[in-house]
């Protein structure tokens, strides 16, 4: 293919003017006509079985339509789960955590709706709740699932850890290769320790909402979704309905970042509507989104062993997930955590054992970076305190160590399609690392981008205009904006006359999601794929006016003259017409290995920290966009530093804290985000372009590799400031003035020392 | 149950309205009631900045402030900004320069909550607008390119 013209440009995004102007329309925002309103009765206990519900005062209220619950949509299946269906979206017969619904009234207004679910009386008989991953999967813990969810099947979801599931274990993984016992029998130093990343709340500012609506015996749903063919799926399991009878719309989305990847409110507004006959919007608040979906936190002790010349040798993992009530994506990340921990090294061993427990807490799914973050802190701090003991540069000792373009660090996997000593270099140089005090830095390789499935329709009109249809969503990450720049490459066309239409699984071709970076890449060659399958479709319709066709940008060259796509489609239609070109990629042939792609990290920090308030404050955020070919540079520097803001979230504040059985923190108040006071004085985003992806122009993909090295970065940062590294975060001023204090003797003794 | 209601009469983006509200209606419910969703709910506890409209051209968070408050008063609403893309007031084009957003979602209360700022104080320094902007919450940009385009809509609106 010709060099991209239109791709490489920071063309200005095309869902700005409706945005800017507050005419973008949500899902929340919809007006669907004669739609009533359903709102949650919620669990007020974290473990129980259901005696009974009586909602006749509810139901007594005025403008109260239903109060629906399991046991009153029987026949219908109310479970859902892509990876095990053993989400209930209402109870059946026990409540698994605290804020889990019980049943759904539906009344005329929101405002009636709430006030007779709060009228609604459930009965239950408690049974002993386990909130922490450890004491859920130790012996004689309650049991959640007395029966154990099996697994859907589905080949992209193979790798969960399915086999020998029993007691509270959600999923485990173990990836394991070499002599662990000797290279650490070896080894002239072994660092040591346990570290402990958050349970996170991804606070996406659209809270979930979802109308659904049966018509015509179909039903339709929209809603706040990532991934529309995933909740299709879902929902056609739940209604025993073809896929072809379950049609999910997404409009314009306020936030994902993986907290709305999966099927969230789309059953409940959905069982409404079947109980009701009438459409039924499920609009959640924010407090209700925290007792929806949260991220894993995780424990991991970790051990590496290094020869005294710097050498990694070994590296050992035994992480505990704490993945709530049901599976939700807890088997991926689990999967996905394994994968991620132990860095972009050569090792002549490894033993990562990786197990996910459910506790009676809301249960946990994707975030963000899904795995890396939380065993980024683990690994990277390791690569620091290493540094330390063997007296070698904390830079120098990655740059030892760290794989080479090409090279593996999962045997069987694709190669390492990156640079990443060179991004260690350009971003320790924009730190200023080895010249001031407290910085923190680090690198991260995830298997990136999903399964390769993905499928894309172009059309091109009578007027040589194109248009294409796919289902990856338009999340703000400006996929419509870059998806049109290829489109506009593809074909050889300006960009004013491409469209594009995403995610509505009753118009557009399949996608499979809209997550782990994978759009650019992977929709961005399916797309590609469809583009030339038009093309060749034109040139067939020319051939047969011409004996000589070649193609040209824009049309082709038929008999030494230039005819346009138009031309070329009026010519043959006679009147109107179009030509239709599809695309698909999967697991086959250059997409056989996986990952697709790596996504890479190489992002860090400068602090400085307050030792009397215990206040860090970060001075200075760098990111390292190791994204192969920016196809729009200016969406790549927004993706990358909001990714990095996120995790400067997790590693300084945020953290959903249980006080006994109970979230002590569901709100934004007590929750807090990063805020604009919090961000760094100094910025520096840097574009590593190196055409060594395989996606579109040697694109890969990027959004949130900036994320995953931020909170080793921050902890880094910190340790080295007070002598001493956290292993905890986030990094609230009690914890790091608990720290001074407990490094300051070790400081003064070695100050003696001199 | 009886609801207790008033008739009220305001001025939204320009045109009266008289209307009778349920006295417990919030402000940011009778926007959207009318169709102008561009004020958003998120936290509804006035912390995120989500649902800012102007009062009398003083920023309030729309989902904590009563209905019945906009009797005899004047609301702006982002949608009252610009009637076309080609006629956008300073701060949506320098947000659109800037590309100071990417869901999009706290858009409309960023705009307006910048918009009264530079009404209060038409020459903001970079401090100014990080303590002006302090509670409204975006989770998509680093804010970066949030206080870049307020900074560049004052001085686009300065040299008129
Ligand atoms: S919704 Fe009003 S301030 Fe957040
Ligand atoms: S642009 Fe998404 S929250 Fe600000």
């Amino acid at each position: 293919m010709a060099e991209p013209s239109v791709s490489g440009t920071s063309i200005p995004r095309l869902d700005g003017p409706a945005k800017v102007m507050g005419r973008a329309k949500y899902a929340l925002d919809l007006d669907i006509p004669g739609a009533a309103h359903g709102v949650a009765v919620r669990a007020d206990r974290a473990h129980a079985r259901i005696i009974g519900v009586d909602a006749s005062k509810a139901e007594a209220l005025p403008g109260v339509i239903a109060v629906v619950t399991a046991a009153s949509v029987a026949p219908i299946d109310v479970r859902f789960g892509h990876i095990s269906r053993d989400h209930p979206a209402l109870a059946v017969d026990k409540v698994r955590y605290a804020g889990e619904p019980v049943a759904l009234v539906v009344a005329e207004t929101r405002r009636a709706a709430e006030k007779a679910a709060r009228l609604v009386r459930v009965t239950y008989e408690d049974l002993p709740a386990v909130i922490d991953a450890e004491d859920a999967l130790a012996d004689g813990a309650p049991l959640l699932h007395e029966v154990h969810p099996g697994r859907t099947g589905d080949e992209g979801f193979h790798n969960t850890g399915a086999d020998a599931l029993e007691g509270n274990l959600c999923a485990a993984n173990l990836i394991e290769w070499g002599d662990l016992e000797a290279e650490l029998a070896a080894a002239d130093v072994v660092v040591e320790g346990e570290y402990r990343y958050p349970m996170l709340y991804g606070y996406a500012m659209e809270p979930y909402n979802a109308t659904a609506l049966f018509e015509e015996g179909t039903l339709t749903v929209y809603t706040t979704a990532q991934h529309p063919y995933m909740v299709r799926d879902d929902l056609a399991r739940m209604f025993a309905l073809p896929l072809a009878r379950v049609r999910v719309v997404v409009p314009y989305v306020g936030g994902g970042y993986g907290t709305k990847s999966y099927t969230k409110v789309e059953p409940l507004a959905a069982l409404g509507a079947y109980a009701t006959g009438r459409p039924v919007r499920v609009a959640l608040s924010v407090e209700e989104a925290i007792f929806t979906t949260r991220s894993d936190g995780a424990v991991i002790r970790a051990r590496s062993a290094f020869k005294s010349d710097g050498t990694l040798l070994a590296r050992d993992f035994d992480i505990v997930m704490n993945s709530g009530a049901y599976s939700d994506n807890s088997p991926l990340v689990c999967a996905k955590l394994a994968a991620r921990a132990f860095g972009p090294y050569r090792l002549n061993a490894l033993r990562v054992r990786c197990r996910s427990a459910f506790t009676n807490t809301t249960p946990a799914s994707s975030l963000r970076g899904f795995g890396a973050p939380q065993g980024n802190l683990a690994g990277e701090l390791q690569m620091d305190e290493a540094a330390d003991r063997l007296g070698i540069d904390a830079r120098e000792l990655r740059l030892l160590n760290v794989v080479r373009p090409g090279e593996e660090i999962l045997p069987g996997k694709r190669g390492i399609d990156a640079d990443l000593a060179a991004d260690l270099e350009l971003l320790t140089e924009s730190l200023g690392w080895g010249e001031r005090e407290g910085v923190g830095f680090g690198l991260a390789a995830s298997d990136a981008g999903a399964h390769p499935t993905s499928t894309a329709l172009v059309r091109i009109h009578g007027d040589g205009s194109a248009s294409c249809a796919i289902g990856a969503t338009e999340l703000g990450q400006g996929s419509r904006t870059v998806l049109s720049q290829i489109l506009a490459d593809g074909l050889g066309l300006p960009f004013e006359k491409v469209s594009i239409v995403q995610s509505d699984t009753g118009v557009v071709a399949y996608e499979r999601t809209t997550g782990a970076s994978r759009t650019t890449t992977l929709v961005g060659r399916s797309l590609l794929a469809a583009c030339d399958d038009a093309r060749r479709r034109i040139r067939e319709l020319a051939a047969e006016y011409a004996a000589d066709v070649q193609d040209a940008p824009g049309g082709v060259v038929a008999d030494g003259e230039h005819l346009s796509y138009g031309a070329v489609i009026r010519k043959w239609f006679g009147s109107g017409g179009e030509v239709v070109g599809v695309g698909a990629i999967r697991r086959h042939g250059e997409f056989e290995k996986l990952p697709p792609f790596w996504e890479i990290g190489a992002s860090g920090v400068a602090v400085s920290v307050d030792e009397e308030t215990g206040r860090v404050v970060v001075e200075q955020l760098t990111t390292v966009g190791d994204v192969g070919f920016a196809i729009n540079p200016l969406l790549v520097h927004g993706q990358d530093l909001g990714a990095a803001t996120m995790t400067l979230g997790a590693a300084l504040s945020e953290e959903l804290v249980y006080d006994g059985t109970t979230l002590s923190n569901p709100n934004v108040v007590e929750y807090r985000v990063p805020r604009v006071s919090d961000m760094p004085a100094k910025i520096d985003q840097i574009l590593a372009e190196r055409r060594d992806g395989i996606g579109p122009f040697g694109a890969k993909g990027g959004g949130e590799g900036a994320g995953n090295t931020i909170g080793a970065a921050v902890a880094a940062a910190v340790g080295r400031l007070l002598g001493r590294y956290p292993r905890e975060l986030p990094l609230t001023p009690e914890r790091v003035w608990r720290l001074a204090q407990e490094a300051a003797p070790d400081r003064e003794t070695e100050a003696v020392r001199g | 149950m009886t609801m207790t209601t008033t008739r009220i009469s305001g001025t939204i983006n320009g045109r009266e309205v008289t209307t009778e509200v349920d006295n417990a209606t919030l402000l940011l419910d009778l926007l959207r009631d009318l169709g102008l969703t561009g004020a958003k709910p998120s936290c509804e506890m006035e912390v995120c900045g989500a649902c800012a409209v102007q009062l009398d051209g003083l920023p309030v968070s729309a989902c904590t402030t009563l209905a019945i408050e906009l009797d005899g008063r004047t609301v702006e609403t982002v949608e009252g900004l610009a009637q076309s893309a080609d006629a956008l007031h300073p701060v949506q084009r320098a947000f659109l320069q800037k590309s100071a957003f990417q869901c999009g979602f706290c858009t409309p209360g960023m705009i307006m909550s910048a918009k009264a700022l530079l009404e209060a104080n038409p020459s903001p320094s970079r401090d100014d607008v990080v303590h002006w902007l302090e509670g409204s919450i975006c989770r998509c940009t680093g804010y970066e390119s949030i206080v870049e385009a307020v900074l560049e809509a004052a001085e686009e609106m300065r040299n008129g």
